[in-house]
């Protein structure tokens, strides 16, 4: 029995070994289920006689239920005031206030240990999540091949004579790891160094793109009035620093300012107003498809709408394209998202669209409504399978708008998902102790 | 001074090598590849020392660090740590949580070698 459980958990532990129901061992030992409750939660001190008769009835010595317990609580308290850098006097008066309120006192060392706890999980995420994963990933291969390669490689050329069993092992271990190696290093060089665009270095093209749509609220008044230069934008936007990520801005403009043309932005905003964010309605009203519709809602300006939405697109291998965040939806900049969000279900059943309430789980639990559709993307040929994409818009579901249906949990991604029992799940959680 | 050493390795030609150059020297080394259960390994073996990797699966080799420094009896159980991040952050943190020796990837056999006598030779001397 762990020594730092309290005596009432103890009680409760040992009955439960014993099989014996709360109110059995109350009328056992003469006091009411309640009252046993009582002490079970350990909001009630107990000793002397009554504690004899428990410990008789659940055949320990009443030692086994008290030894300890009391002491570590106090020594709880303590370590918890000299964290908080409580005064000496109050330190000292632990003793006094774990008997008076044993219950507030296990509250109290319980959130202290649940604030330590939560701290260690903080510092492992910053450790973590401060490096580009993937590039981790990679430096680690190459750097552990090397190390394999080294020590191998001096224990052949130093080890006078060598048994022709561990020779040709480690000949062999040698030529493994060379080969290893120049695939790691080869990989990482690619993921580096685009030769062909050496400016491309600064980050990720669709960062690039990210951040400049971001620097932007997503909204560009100058292709609103159809008098905006694409070019002209791109050339300005200090973020867009590599070939790579112009182009893909440039084609993401294009498509804006051709969303622009069918559904302008003073019309839309009108038909926004007075048939509510109905996605179906909007399309049907301009003549255009639903992706369309979720791009075009996703451009708003900042107060055409009552609160932020959020944009995903897709294509079929999963890939992320484009992703404008909302507050409280995880979008994963680095690997790969959570296979249970609708964006990844519409896939499945192209042209049909898919609306799911979903919750993230983060510092607290916020729900979204989903909306889905997968389209073929590009014109069709009689030669060639469709290309399909997925887009998703995100909007955040305010308190006390539900409809009281449980939402589909899903996560943002895999490593920093505490989720625990997920069947989607790809890999293990770096949050050990979840939050 | 015990010659039992423990390595927490999941490159198994870095445990296959590392394992070669000890044994030479005249230890005890039992290894072992993954994070998840390490810290019950360390205690049924009972080792004189731990060679950790700092990337495990299941269990980062900084966590298993911790989780044994809790130990009531681990706390001076020497524990090499080998990474292939040798960021001053990374250091800072191992020693944070407690370890004995932190050596970084590529690592020359001589430098494991000097640091496996050197952290034993200590252990012996408290």
């Amino acid at each position: 029995m762990p020594r730092d459980m309290l005596t009432g958990s103890r009680i409760r532990e040992r009955r439960a070994i014993k099989g014996l129901r709360q109110a059995d061992l109350a009328r056992q030992v003469g006091i009411s289920p309640s009252y046993l409750n009582l002490i079970e939660h350990n909001r009630r001190r107990i000793g002397g006689k009554l504690l004899v008769d428990l410990a008789e009835v659940l055949g320990v010595e009443p030692s086994m239920l008290t030894e300890g317990a009391e002491a570590a609580l106090i020594s709880a308290l303590r370590e918890a005031a000299a964290e908080a850098g409580v005064a000496m006097a109050e330190t000292d008066r632990a003793e006094e206030f774990a008997g008076r309120f044993p219950g507030w006192a296990e509250v109290l060392v319980w959130s202290h240990r649940r604030i330590t706890s939560l701290e260690r999980t903080v510092e492992t995420l910053s450790d973590r999540l401060t490096h580009d994963p993937r590039l981790a990933a990679s430096l680690h291969e190459v750097l552990s091949t090397a190390a394999a390669i080294r020590s191998t490689a001096s224990i052949l050329a130093e080890t006078g004579e060598l048994e022709p069993e561990w020779r040709d092992r480690f000949h062999r271990n040698l030529n493994e790891d060379s080969a290893r190696l120049a695939d790691s290093s080869k990989a990482l060089v690619n993921y580096l160094d685009d030769t062909e665009a050496s400016a491309d270095h600064r980050g990720a093209p669709q960062e690039e793109v990210e951040a400049f749509m971001a620097a932007h609220g997503h909204h560009f008044p100058l292709l609103e009035e159809g008098t905006g230069d694409l070019d002209a934008i791109i050339a300005s936007a200090p973020e867009l620093t590599g070939r790579a990520a112009r182009q893909v801005a440039r084609k993401i403009l294009r498509q804006y300012a051709a969303d622009v043309v069918a559904m302008p932005l003073a019309v839309f905003t009108e038909a926004v107003k007075a048939q509510g964010l109905d996605p179906l309605a909007l399309a049907q009203a301009f003549a255009v498809d639903l992706p369309a519709v979720f791009r075009r809602i996703a451009t708003l300006p900042e107060g055409a709408l009552p609160g932020e939405v959020g944009l995903v697109i897709c294509d079929a291998s999963g890939s992320i394209l484009f992703r404008k965040a909302i507050t409280g939806f995880a979008l994963p900049r680095h690997g790969e998202a959570c296979p249970l969000w609708p964006l990844f279900s519409a896939l499945n059943r192209p042209l049909v669209p898919i609306r799911r309430r979903v919750s993230q789980l983060g510092r607290a639990v916020a729900e979204f409504d989903c909306l889905a559709i997968a389209w073929p993307d590009g014109p069709p040929g009689f030669e060639r399978d469709p290309l399909y994409r997925s887009i998703m818009l995100i909007l955040p579901v305010r308190h006390g708008e539900g409809d009281g249906a449980t939402p589909q949990p899903v996560g943002g991604t895999c490593r920093v998902c505490p989720r625990g029992d997920c069947d989607a799940r790809r890999e293990p959680s770096i949050l050990s102790e979840g939050f | 001074m015990g010659r039992h050493v423990l390595l927490i390795e999941d490159e198994s030609n870095i445990a296959e090598a590392i394992r070669f150059l000890l044994t030479r020297d005249g230890w005890q080394v039992d290894t072992h590849a993954d994070g998840r259960d390490a810290v019950e390994v360390v205690c049924a073996a009972k080792p004189d020392l731990v060679i950790l990797d700092m990337m495990l699966p299941g269990k980062s080799g900084m966590d298993i660090l911790r989780e044994l420094r809790a130990i009531d009896g681990l706390h001076d159980l020497p524990v090499l740590m080998l990474t292939a991040r040798g960021q001053s952050r990374d250091r800072d943190m191992a020693e944070k949580a407690g370890v004995s020796r932190f050596m970084t990837k590529p690592f020359s056999n001589i430098e494991v070698l000097s640091a496996v006598r050197d952290l034993l030779a200590q252990a012996s001397r408290t």
